[in-house]
C-alpha cells in the first residue's frame, strides 16, 4: 500500500477530488494547512504597518491506496491541480505497512 | 482587601441612593405646593391664541411659555396650559432613539471596530473593556457627573465644573430642563448624553489595546472621567460652561462644538496619545505581526458606528427640528466623501484601496464633522468630507511611523487629529445660513468669513481641551502606576489578555 499526500492550492481541492473519484478512488482526508515553498508569502498593509505572511493557506489531501493505483493516482492529482504558476503545491509517496477497516476488521488491500 | 474596598463602594453608593429617595418624600408635598400657584386668587385661563401659540412652539422648538402673558415681576397672568412644561412626543422619540443609536456605537459598534483590529487572543478584553467603562460611567453620571456637566445655577469650579444640585439625578424627571431643550424629558436628556460619557473613554482603549490590565483601566476611567471629561463637557455644554458661544452669553471663550469635537474626540484623542506614551510599546513592536485579526468584524463595526453617529450628531440638536435634519444632511456628505478620498489616497500611493481604508476614511469623516455638523452647509461638509480622509489618512501612515510611539488602533491619528481639525474647520465654516442659533450669541463672531473672528476662540478652545487632556492624563496615569500598576506582566500579555484576565477565549477551534 502508498500513501499519497498532496499539498496543493485551495481553489483546485474540488477538482482532485473529482479527478481521483473518476479512477475510484473512494475515500481521502483532507485538512487545511499553512506553509511555503519557493512561493515564499506576502505582504498585507494595514494603515501605516506592513506585515509579512510568511506561511500561506494550502490544502493538503491525504489518500491511502494499493500500490496498482499509484501511478493512475499521482497523475490525476498532477494534472488536476497544475496551474502552471509557482506555488502550485507537491506530491509525496510513502509506503504503508498495513491498514484496518474499523468496522469489518478487514486488513491490508480490502481496508482501503 | 480589593474585594473589601469594591464592596464598600457599593454600599456607599446605595446608602447614598436611599437618602435621596428620603429627601424625594420629604420634597413631594413642598412642590406640589408650588406648583399650585402661591397666589389665592386662580389665574385666568390662557387665551386661544397663546394656547395656539404654545403649540406652535412644539414645531417650531421654541419656548412654549413665551406667548404666556406677565407682569412686571415676571410672575404669570395666566395658567399655563397642559402644553408647558411637558415633553413633546416627537422631539421626545427622537432623543430616545439617539440615545439608543449612541449607546449602540460603543455596543457592539466601538468593541467591533476596534476588535477586529486587535489580534484574536485579545478580541475579548476589548469588549470587557467597553462593557466594563459602559456600567462604571453610568453610576458616575448618576451619582454626580450629569450634576457636574448640566446643573445650573452657581459653579463648584465657575464655569469649569457644575454644582451638585442634580446629584443622584435628584429632580431629573420627564418634565424637560429648558436651559437645553423645551421638548425633550429631563431624564431622556440625561441619558443621551450619558451615551457620550460613555464612548469617550471607550475611543482611549484603541490607543491602549492589548497591553493594560483592566482593573488599571476601570480606575484610570473614573478619576479622567471626574478630572477631564466632565470639567470640559461643563465648559462646552453646560448652560454656565466658560467655553459654550452658542447658549451662554458670558461665556469668556465664544467657542462652538456641536457634538463633540473637543468634548468627545480632541479630549479622547491627546489622552489616548499620552497614556499609550507612558503605558510603552506593545510586547514585539513593532517586529512582530500585528495584523487585524479580522476586519469582517472591523467593517461591521464601522458600519454600526456609522449608523449610531446620526443619533451623536443630528441627535444633538436635542430636538427633530431643522438643525438636526441639517446635521443629518451634512454627517452624511462628509462621512461618504472621507470613506471615498481616504481608500483613494491609500489606491494612488500604495497601489491598493483597503477596506480598513474604507472603515478608517469614514469614521475620520465622522469624527471631523462632529463639532461642525449643525452649524456648516452642505459644501461645508463637502471640504470637511475631502480634507478627513487626507489629513488623518497621513498621521496614520508617516507621522506615527516617524516617532514609534504604539497607537496601537490610531484613536490619535483618528480622533486627535479628526477632532482638532474639526474644531478649527467648523470656526471657518460655521455659517448663519445652516443655524439660525448662530446670531444669538455670536452675532460678531460670526461673519461668513473663512477667517471669521470665531476662528480665534476656536483656537481658544483647542488649546485648553488639548492642556486640559494632557496634563489630567498624565497626572491620573502616573497616579494609577504608584498605586496598582498599569501593564499586565510579560506572560499576560503574550498569552493574550483574553484567558490570563477574563478567563474566556473568543474563538475555540471546535
Amino acid at each position: 500500500m502508498k500513501k499519497i499526500e498532496a499539498i496543493i492550492k485551495p481553489f483546485k481541492l474540488e477538482e482532485v477530488k473529482d479527478a481521483l473519484a473518476e479512477i475510484g478512488i473512494e475515500g481521502m482526508t483532507v485538512s487545511e494547512v499553512k506553509g511555503f515553498g519557493r512561493q515564499k508569502g506576502h505582504t498585507e498593509i494595514y494603515r501605516g504597518s506592513e506585515y509579512t505572511v510568511d506561511f500561506l493557506p494550502k490544502i493538503k489531501v491525504e489518500i491511502v491506496i494499493a500500490d496498482a493505483q499509484k501511478d493512475a493516482a499521482i497523475a490525476a492529482i498532477v494534472k488536476a491541480a497544475k496551474t502552471g504558476k509557482i506555488g502550485d503545491g507537491k506530491v509525496f509517496v510513502s509506503n504503508v505497512e498495513d491498514a484496518v477497516r474499523i468496522r469489518t476488521e478487514e486488513k491490508g488491500d480490502a481496508a482501503v | 482587601m480589593k474585594k473589601y474596598f469594591v464592596t464598600l463602594g457599593l454600599m456607599a453608593i446605595t446608602a447614598l441612593a436611599s437618602f435621596s429617595v428620603r429627601a424625594d418624600d420629604t420634597n413631594a408635598p413642598a412642590a406640589a405646593a408650588t406648583n399650585a400657584p402661591a397666589a389665592a386668587p386662580a389665574l385666568p385661563a390662557a387665551s386661544l391664541d397663546q394656547r395656539i401659540a404654545a403649540l406652535e412652539a412644539y414645531i417650531g422648538n421654541t419656548d412654549p411659555a413665551a406667548a404666556l402673558t406677565k407682569d412686571t415681576n415676571g410672575s404669570p397672568t395666566v395658567t399655563a396650559p397642559s402644553t408647558v412644561g411637558v415633553a413633546g412626543p416627537g422631539h421626545n422619540a427622537w432623543m430616545m432613539t439617539s440615545a439608543a443609536l449612541v449607546l449602540f456605537m460603543t455596543l457592539p459598534g466601538l468593541f467591533l471596530f476596534y476588535g477586529g483590529l486587535v489580534r484574536r487572543k485579545n478580541i475579548l478584553s476589548v469588549i470587557a473593556q467597553c462593557f466594563g467603562i459602559a456600567g462604571l460611567v453610568t453610576i458616575l453620571w448618576v451619582v454626580f457627573g450629569y450634576s457636574a456637566v448640566f446643573a445650573d445655577g452657581d459653579d463648584l469650579v465657575k464655569g469649569i465644573f457644575g454644582n451638585m444640585k442634580f446629584a443622584m439625578l435628584d429632580g431629573v424627571t420627564s418634565a424637560p430642563n429648558t436651559n437645553y431643550a423645551y421638548w425633550v424629558s429631563q431624564n431622556v436628556f440625561s441619558m443621551y448624553q450619558l451615551m457620550f460619557a460613555i464612548i469617550t473613554p471607550a475611543l482611549i482603549l484603541g490607543a491602549i489595546a492589548e497591553r493594560m490590565k483592566f482593573s488599571a483601566i476601570l480606575v484610570f476611567v473614573g478619576l479622567w472621567m471626574a478630572l477631564v471629561y466632565f470639567p470640559l463637557a461643563h465648559m462646552v455644554w453646560g448652560i454656565n460652561g466658560c467655553m459654550n458661544g452658542v447658549w451662554n452669553a458670558a461665556a469668556s471663550i465664544k467657542a462652538i462644538d456641536f457634538a463633540g469635537g473637543t468634548v468627545v474626540h480632541m479630549s479622547s484623542g491627546w489622552s489616548a496619545l499620552v497614556l499609550c506614551i507612558i503605558l510603552g510599546k506593545r510586547l514585539g513592536f513593532p517586529k512582530d505581526n500585528f495584523a487585524p485579526h479580522s476586519m469582517v468584524l472591523t467593517a461591521i463595526g464601522t458600519g454600526m458606528l456609522w449608523v449610531g453617529w446620526y443619533g451623536f450628531n443630528a441627535g444633538s440638536a436635542v430636538a427633530a427640528d431643522g438643525v438636526a435634519a441639517n446635521a443629518f444632511m451634512t454627517t452624511t456628505i462628509a462621512t461618504a466623501v472621507a470613506s471615498f478620498v481616504w481608500p483613494l489616497v491609500e489606491w494612488l500611493v500604495r497601489g491598493k484601496p483597503s477596506v480598513l481604508g474604507f472603515c478608517s476614511g469614514a469614521v475620520a469623516g465622522l469624527v471631523v464633522i462632529t463639532p461642525a455638523c449643525g452649524f456648516v452647509t452642505a459644501s461645508g461638509a463637502l471640504i470637511i468630507g475631502i480634507l478627513a480622509g487626507i489629513i488623518p489618512w497621513f498621521f496614520c501612515y508617516k507621522v506615527k511611523g516617524w516617532f514609534g510611539y504604539d497607537d496601537a488602533l490610531d484613536t490619535f491619528g483618528v480622533h486627535a487629529i479628526g477632532g482638532t481639525m474639526g474644531a478649527l474647520l467648523t470656526g471657518m465654516l460655521a455659517r448663519n445660513a445652516a443655524n439660525g442659533n448662530l446670531a444669538t450669541n455670536l452675532k460678531d463672531k460670526v461673519t461668513d468669513h473663512l477667517f471669521q473672528p470665531l476662528v480665534w476662540e476656536q483656537l481658544k478652545a483647542i488649546g485648553i481641551t488639548i492642556g486640559l487632556a494632557v496634563v489630567g492624563t498624565v497626572v491620573i496615569a502616573y497616579i494609577v502606576k504608584a498605586l496598582i500598576g498599569i501593564r499586565p506582566a510579560e506572560e499576560v500579555e503574550s498569552v493574550g489578555l483574553d484567558l490570563a484576565e477574563h478567563g474566556e477565549e473568543g474563538y475555540h477551534s471546535n
